[in-house]
């Protein structure tokens, strides 16, 4: 249970990794990334996934 | 038929050593020469020393200062209808798009070698290209190091609002003077249709409740700031059918909480930005339509009619953007400051200043005499002078005349964004389409064969009156044509 970040829509803008309840989201290289690990989907703490809700662009955050 | 033009006499302005004697005899600063509410006798003195060498707050400082923005902050909160970030390109000049991220490190050593390079600079904005407010880290960050490096360059950002109330501290703390929120609507059900969604306390959020939100938060933010001393610059995107009737009320709900600036901007729409309203075709204003909405609003809150637009990562005076100048791979190693440069430029700039304020009351108590109302195209490249050749203007400042005196109303862009490559004939018919309703053009030079179209079409070009102030030259030629033979000649 975990989301990813599809790399070819993505602007780098961040706003994933400053909405990310479980620090799961990572500047590497030139991408964001998800850490599996980490990411809940945001269940429990939030309606929907934080990433996906704030991201600028549709599908970008999506089930992994 | 330029050659034929007289500069009234004592009012011809070539050097500062004419002008030094234009003013013993007689000329005293009165009124701001050019954007009426905007020079020093229309303020309290406390907010002109705030406002005097930011471009963007007097329109009377961005014939002098150049501004610069550093886009350290990607993140935004909103989507507004008219945004897209995912595309950039080097030729195109609108906020939100960029060439290149900088982080706070990055950014606050693009400032200092800017610094450096040109003492016209005097403001240091972070306008996005997310939100600035919003991308609150980076934001501080690259404040505190360009505080620490040049203490004389002032602070400003630019926010939709959302998340500006939670910030009001820290920006009264870093002595930041100017901060701008856009404020496109304040009746949600008009907003809703320029905000699809807004992110907002753990959730997005659309419609009426996305709309409400983000207007309560604006206000608010324009309350708070208001109430610390903070002067707030209200900018509004003029969308035709959507927005364009409310704007009035826009302008009345921002002057009664106390906004310092009302920039009423034409939404810029095409469908290769991949913007909402570019892909569905919602057009943006003529300049007619513009200068119509914001005739309207005079006499609410002050308006500013001298934006450009400009990119999320421009350096310069305005309309003319520098950004390609100072990439990273351009920096120098070591960068030394140029403090002295600055402050001889400023120097230089108050002298001037006084001196075009006395050429422009004088020229004002000419063109009082001559009554009726008429528009001229201004080539400038700063300074209030006109001294720009009419092939190499990217836009043209428009002056009115009238028995109100002169006065900057806008100014009208001839490039289109990316003209550049269509030749000089869709350039020429963009001139025309731009100009239409303006007889005059006023510049350095001209060549015979852009004359002769601009004659064909009505538009004298005018450019034997090069170098001379805006205001003298506008009422040289008004004097010249009022006083031409058949007439009651008036006096010189």
């Amino acid at each position: 249970m975990a989301l990813k970040i599809v790399k070819s829509q993505c602007t780098v803008c961040g706003a994933c990794e400053f909405e990310c309840p479980n620090a799961a989201i990572k500047f590497k290289g030139d991408a964001y990334i998800i850490d599996a690990e980490k990411c809940t989907e945001c269940e429990g703490q939030f309606d929907a996934p934080q990433c996906a809700a704030v991201c600028p662009v549709p599908n970008t955050c999506v089930p992994a | 038929m330029s050659a034929t033009l007289i500069p009234i006499s004592g009012l011809q302005v070539a050097s500062r050593k004419d002008m030094g004697e234009a003013m013993a005899k007689g000329g005293g600063c009165s009124s701001g020469s050019c954007g009426s509410s905007q020079g020093p006798a229309d303020m309290d003195p406390e907010t002109w020393a705030k406002v005097k060498d930011h471009p963007c707050y007097s329109e009377e400082a961005h014939h002098y200062f150049a501004r610069m923005h550093v886009a350290v902050a990607p993140a935004c909160n909103i989507q507004c209808n008219y945004c897209n970030r995912k595309y950039d390109c080097a030729n195109e000049s609108r906020p939100g798009v960029v060439s290149e991220r900088l982080t706070p490190e990055q950014a606050a050593r693009k400032v200092l070698a800017v610094a450096a390079s040109v003492p016209q600079l005097s403001v240091l904005g972070i306008a996005g290209p997310g939100d600035a407010a919003y991308d609150w880290r980076r934001t501080k960050a690259t404040f505190d190091l360009v505080s620490k490096d040049l203490p004389d360059i002032k602070l400003c950002l630019s926010s939709n609002g959302l998340a500006l109330p939670d910030h009001i501290d820290e920006i009264v703390a870093m002595n930041i003077d100017h901060v701008t929120i856009t404020i496109n609507a304040i009746d949600p059900e008009i907003g809703q249709h320029i905000y699809p969604w807004i992110f907002y306390d753990g959730k997005r959020r659309t419609g009426i409740e996305a709309a409400t939100i983000l207007r309560d938060r604006q206000l608010l933010s324009l309350e708070m700031l208001k109430a610390r001393g903070v002067l707030v610059k209200v900018n509004s995107v003029l969308i035709p059918g959507i927005n364009d009737d409310h704007l009035i009320e826009v302008n009345k709900a921002v002057k009664a909480r106390g906004a310092f600036l009302h920039n009423i901007m034409p939404l810029i729409s095409d469908p290769a930005h991949g913007t909402h309203f570019g892909l569905t075709g919602q057009r943006g204003p003529t300049g007619a339509e513009l200068k119509k909405v914001q005739d309207a609003c005079a006499g609410g809150a002050n308006l500013m009619r001298h934006c450009r637009q400009c990119r999320a990562d421009a350096v310069g005076l305005l309309g003319e953007d520098r950004g390609q100048d100072f990439t990273l791979d351009k920096l120098p190693e070591v960068i030394a400051d140029a403090t002295e440069a600055r402050t001889a430029y400023r120097d230089w700039v108050a002298d001037e200043r006084r001196d075009r304020a006395a050429a422009a009351a004088q020229a004002e108590a000419t063109v009082a005499e001559t009554g009726k109302s008429t528009l001229f195209a201004v080539c400038t490249r700063g300074s209030g002078r006109i001294n720009m050749h009419f092939g190499k203007v990217t836009e043209f400042q428009i002056y009115e005349a009238d028995a109100e005196g002169i006065r900057f109303v806008g100014h009208r862009r001839a490039d289109n964004y990316c003209l550049g490559g269509h030749g000089d004939k869709a350039r020429m018919d963009e001139i025309l389409r731009v100009l239409e309703d303006v007889p005059y053009v006023l510049c350095s030079k001209i060549g015979a064969g852009p004359k002769k179209r601009l004659a064909e079409a009505g538009i004298e070009a005018i450019d034997g009156l090069a170098q001379d102030y805006i205001e003298t030259a506008i009422a040289a030629v008004l004097h010249s044509k009022t006083a031409h033979p058949g007439r009651t000649a008036e006096s010189a």
